[in-house]
């Protein structure tokens, strides 16, 4: 006995087959027309910038017992708003540092970003947002900064030292990948603050 | 003064109360009945002009609600019956929804002048603040509207709920209005970069980077929102566009099934109205007038 609307060989209704038809019609419209423009909103999470490698002045401008400031661009054409300061120092040996190395701390607060600024007075880094300090080195030695300053790949082109990608440090100053400010470093921070697409690898230490 | 509800068309007037034969007096219930018009027809050219004149609104109030309905809606939502103990704190809503409308237009009107280019947004600011007529009236309506709206929103809420306003049947009306204090403090964050001045920028660097923080998903999202890994060159523009576009869309949506729900479940009495009588006593009697019926909650 076949069920009341069905026709001989039938599993489904006339009606029962154009409602799916046409649900599944819709359904794949809007697909076609939602998930580019969701690609096209999030594309910028996975796109990595490319390395960007520029002189901030000559061998002789650096000195291993305190910090240059160098101002860099780190988006190019939108103006003031694309520029950073850079602090810029020789490796120092009594730190343990190679000496024909160079060293560029990041002004990028690690705590919410702010800038922070280096005090000569008191050999620190001061955030003037919330009152992070950071010692010589970027590490933390007051406030509320999760990690020490980030900083930034150098290397030396005939005589002139060069600021590449950024990265960041664990407590340890060990190289890491770039993480936003706010977020911990090392162990298993790693895991609950993945690395991202869009930074560079970390130099190899 | 002249009878409002007479120039209203027939479905739109005010139903009669109860125990009154026809509730408006003369003329109303030929009127209901679409019959006879209001004013007497006369011979003199004048009066019979004024007449038309008159009857014009109603006609045309008429005919657009002859092709479209919309009459019975409109009696159910603004003729609806209140709860005895209505009082000014009712208000908050519409007050946040002005709030709302102010932002709307004032928006509108400044997005005219504002170019968000990180080069230009300041020098647009300043040039819309400074030079433009009136442009500082309606930036500082936009400004403080903006604070305006969030208190406003917030005490709307505390309302809602030291009135127990949330309860069944309203939870969902209240889910949905937490989803709209959301949008509102998205509309508060995204807004405030646009004028790009140090204040903007270094707050925006900051707020993003709290959105950074959340474990797992915090650091794709910081970098959603500045379309990098740095505050880049469509930062500035895809703020704009969730500011002007996405979220006042999706508030406007939101609104929308706000109202129908207040206007189909009613608003609630005050909490200190007992709520242990019956709905036609609680209309027509006194407080103390009523029996407690043995209850032990008599004062």
């Amino acid at each position: 006995m076949k069920p009341v609307g069905y026709f001989e060989g039938e599993s489904m209704t006339r009606r029962r087959a154009f409602t799916v038809a046409g649900g599944a019609l819709g359904g794949i419209a809007g697909a076609a027309i939602v998930l580019p423009a969701l690609g096209f909103a999030v594309a910028p999470i996975f796109e990595q910038p490319e390395e960007d490698w520029q002189a901030v002045g000559e061998l002789a401008d650096f000195v291993p017992e305190t910090y240059v400031p160098r101002v860099i661009t780190i988006v190019q054409g939108i103006g003031e708003a694309g520029k950073s300061t850079v602090y810029v120092r020789q490796g120092s040996a009594e730190l343990g540092e190679d000496p024909d190395s160079y060293v560029a701390i990041s002004t990028r607060c690690a705590h919410l970003g702010c800038p922070v600024r280096f005090v000569q007075a008191a050999g620190n880094f001061i955030c003037p947002c919330h009152g992070g300090v950071y010692g010589f080195q970027g590490e933390v030695i007051g406030g509320p900064p999760v990690r020490p300053l980030d900083r930034f790949q150098t290397r030396v082109t005939g005589r002139f030292v060069e600021i590449g990608p950024r990265y960041s440090v664990t407590s340890q100053l060990e190289p890491v990948r770039a993480r936003d400010p706010g977020e911990f470093t090392g162990g298993v921070w790693e895991y609950l603050y993945p690395p991202r697409p869009t930074t560079a690898a970390p130099p190899s230490s | 003064m002249p009878d409002l509800q007479k120039l209203l068309p027939p479905p739109l007037r005010r139903p009669p109360k109860p125990g009154h034969p026809d509730g408006s007096g003369n003329g109303a219930v030929a009127h209901r009945e679409g019959a006879a018009p209001a004013s007497p027809v006369t011979d003199d050219p004048g009066r019979r002009a004024a007449a038309g004149a008159k009857d014009a609104p109603v006609d045309l109030v008429g005919w657009i609600d002859e092709r479209m309905g919309g009459s019975g809606f409109l009696t159910a939502m603004l003729l609806r019956k209140v709860p005895k103990g209505t009082n000014w704190f009712y208000t908050l809503g519409s007050a946040t929804l002005f709030a709302f409308v102010v932002q709307a237009v004032t928006g509108v009107f400044l997005a005219m002048y504002y170019t968000p280019s990180p080069v230009e947004a300041y020098a647009s600011i300043t040039h819309l603040t400074n030079d433009v007529f009136l442009g500082e009236f309606v930036r500082g309506m936009h400004k403080w509207g903006a604070s305006v709206m969030v208190i406003l929103v917030f005490v709307h809420m505390g309302r809602t709920f030291f009135f127990g306003a949330y309860k069944y049947p309203r939870e969902l009306n209240w889910v949905i209005g937490v989803v709209l204090l959301i949008l509102t403090m998205v509309m508060g964050f995204t807004g405030y970069l646009l004028p790009f001045d140090q204040r903007s920028y270094w707050a925006t660097i900051v707020g993003v980077n709290i959105n950074g923080t959340g474990p797992l998903i915090g650091p794709y999202l910081s970098d959603f929102l500045r379309a990098g890994p740095e505050f880049g060159a469509t930062t500035l523009s895809r703020f704009y566009a969730i500011h002007m576009l996405l979220v006042p869309g999706a508030i406007i949506a939101l609104i929308g099934a706000h109202l129908y729900l207040v206007v189909k479940l009613g608003t609630t009495a005050p909490p200190w109205l007992r709520a242990d009588r019956k709905p036609a006593d609680a209309r027509s009697q006194p407080v103390d007038a009523i029996a407690d019926g043995g209850n032990g909650r008599a004062t």
